[in-house]
């Protein structure tokens, strides 16, 4: 009987070896996880599959360059999130091309308009403000949130995700959730919440 | 420490990620600061609210065809590879069949056939250079294992 880490260390293996079915049992086990993170940072559920399946895709066309067998979500993960700030840019840069058109600035290039309340469950109107406000965070500011609040990866976890040491964690931490209050506090007319 | 040093902390402490010592430091600054205090109850009401969101699920159809939605992908990429290489072959192949029709062909002006020369000796002597360059910067790139 295997391990999990054991089967993840074979199925990278024959994935080195050139057997790309083998990577079915890698994403079965990471999908989820790849998905809900991918909805987080993009905030829009068609998108978040897309960009989930293309990371997917990217790691299996790349899995050579991956050394540590045992650090292959740490990997995959910068993928997914480089493609999912690629993505948001572009459609930032799209926007702003109408701003020179049209002379104002549409919601889009805001960076909130894809966080679609349909994906927050049980929607209501607190809920909806404060994904839409995760949507304006910085990207390294909102990736932390993503993990924290949605993932609930604890600070070692974080770090080791983002290639960087728990104290950084701390303080981004500190000012994606400062910069998330100013906005619901700003939202709700500078009353705090 | 000063305030700013405990700025960090403060999240730690907020989601019980300080080990002991962290947390008593933390707790003995907090009795001192009532801006650190403040601020700390301000989070935990933030806490409070970001918790409540949760994402949708999505419908369990998507995970029976994500995998395939990858396979696709892979299958795609490897015919769109076949694809480009037989037509590179195919053109490569009608170029120089075309080519030396034209030379060998005693009705085709001189000067058109001497033009036809150069343009392919022209555009071995660029491929060969372009090559030689990016193997030149690909031995001397100390990023190139880099993860990116």
């Amino acid at each position: 009987m295997h391990s999990v880490c054991d089967q993840q260390t074979l199925a990278i293996q024959r994935c080195q070896r050139g057997r790309p079915e083998a990577f079915e049992w890698i994403v079965n086990r990471y999908m989820k996880q790849a998905y809900s993170i991918a909805l987080g940072l993009v905030g829009n559920r068609d998108d978040a599959l897309e960009l989930s399946q293309e990371a997917f895709y990217r790691a299996l066309r790349n899995i050579d360059k991956l050394k540590s067998h045992s650090k292959f979500f740490p990997w995959f993960y910068q993928i997914l999130k480089n493609l999912c700030f690629t993505h948001l840019r572009k459609r930032v840069s799209r926007s702003t091309g109408n701003l020179e058109e049209t002379g104002y600035l549409p919601a889009e290039a805001t960076g909130t308009a894809w966080f679609d309340p349909e994906a927050v469950a049980e929607a209501n109107e607190t809920k909806s403000k404060v994904w839409e406000a995760i949507g304006r965070l910085k990207e390294k500011h909102r990736e932390v949130i993503i993990l924290r609040h949605f993932q609930n990866m604890s600070y070692d976890e974080i770090a080791e995700n983002l290639f960087c040491s728990k104290g950084t964690v701390m303080s981004r931490l500190y000012h994606a959730r400062k910069k998330l209050k100013v906005m619901l506090d700003d939202q709700k007319g500078g009353r705090h919440i | 420490m000063t305030c700013p040093d405990y700025k960090d902390l403060m999240m730690g402490y907020l989601d019980d990620e300080l080990d002991d010592a962290q947390k008593q430091s933390f707790e003995d600054h907090l009795a001192s600061c009532q801006d650190c205090s403040g601020e700390l109850e301000g989070f935990r009401e933030l806490k409070q609210i970001t918790d409540q969101v949760a994402l949708v699920e999505p419908e369990d159809k998507i995970w029976q065809d994500y995998w395939s939605g990858i396979y696709n992908r892979v299958e795609r990429r490897i015919g769109w590879i076949l694809f480009s290489a037989a037509a590179i072959l195919l053109l490569i192949y009608g170029g120089f069949r075309l080519i030396e029709a034209l030379i060998k062909d005693p009705t085709v002006d001189i000067i058109l056939k001497a033009g036809l020369l150069a343009i392919i000796a022209g555009l071995a002597v660029l491929f060969v250079s372009v090559l030689r360059e990016r193997i030149h910067f690909w031995k001397r790139d100390r990023y190139k294992d880099v993860r990116r």
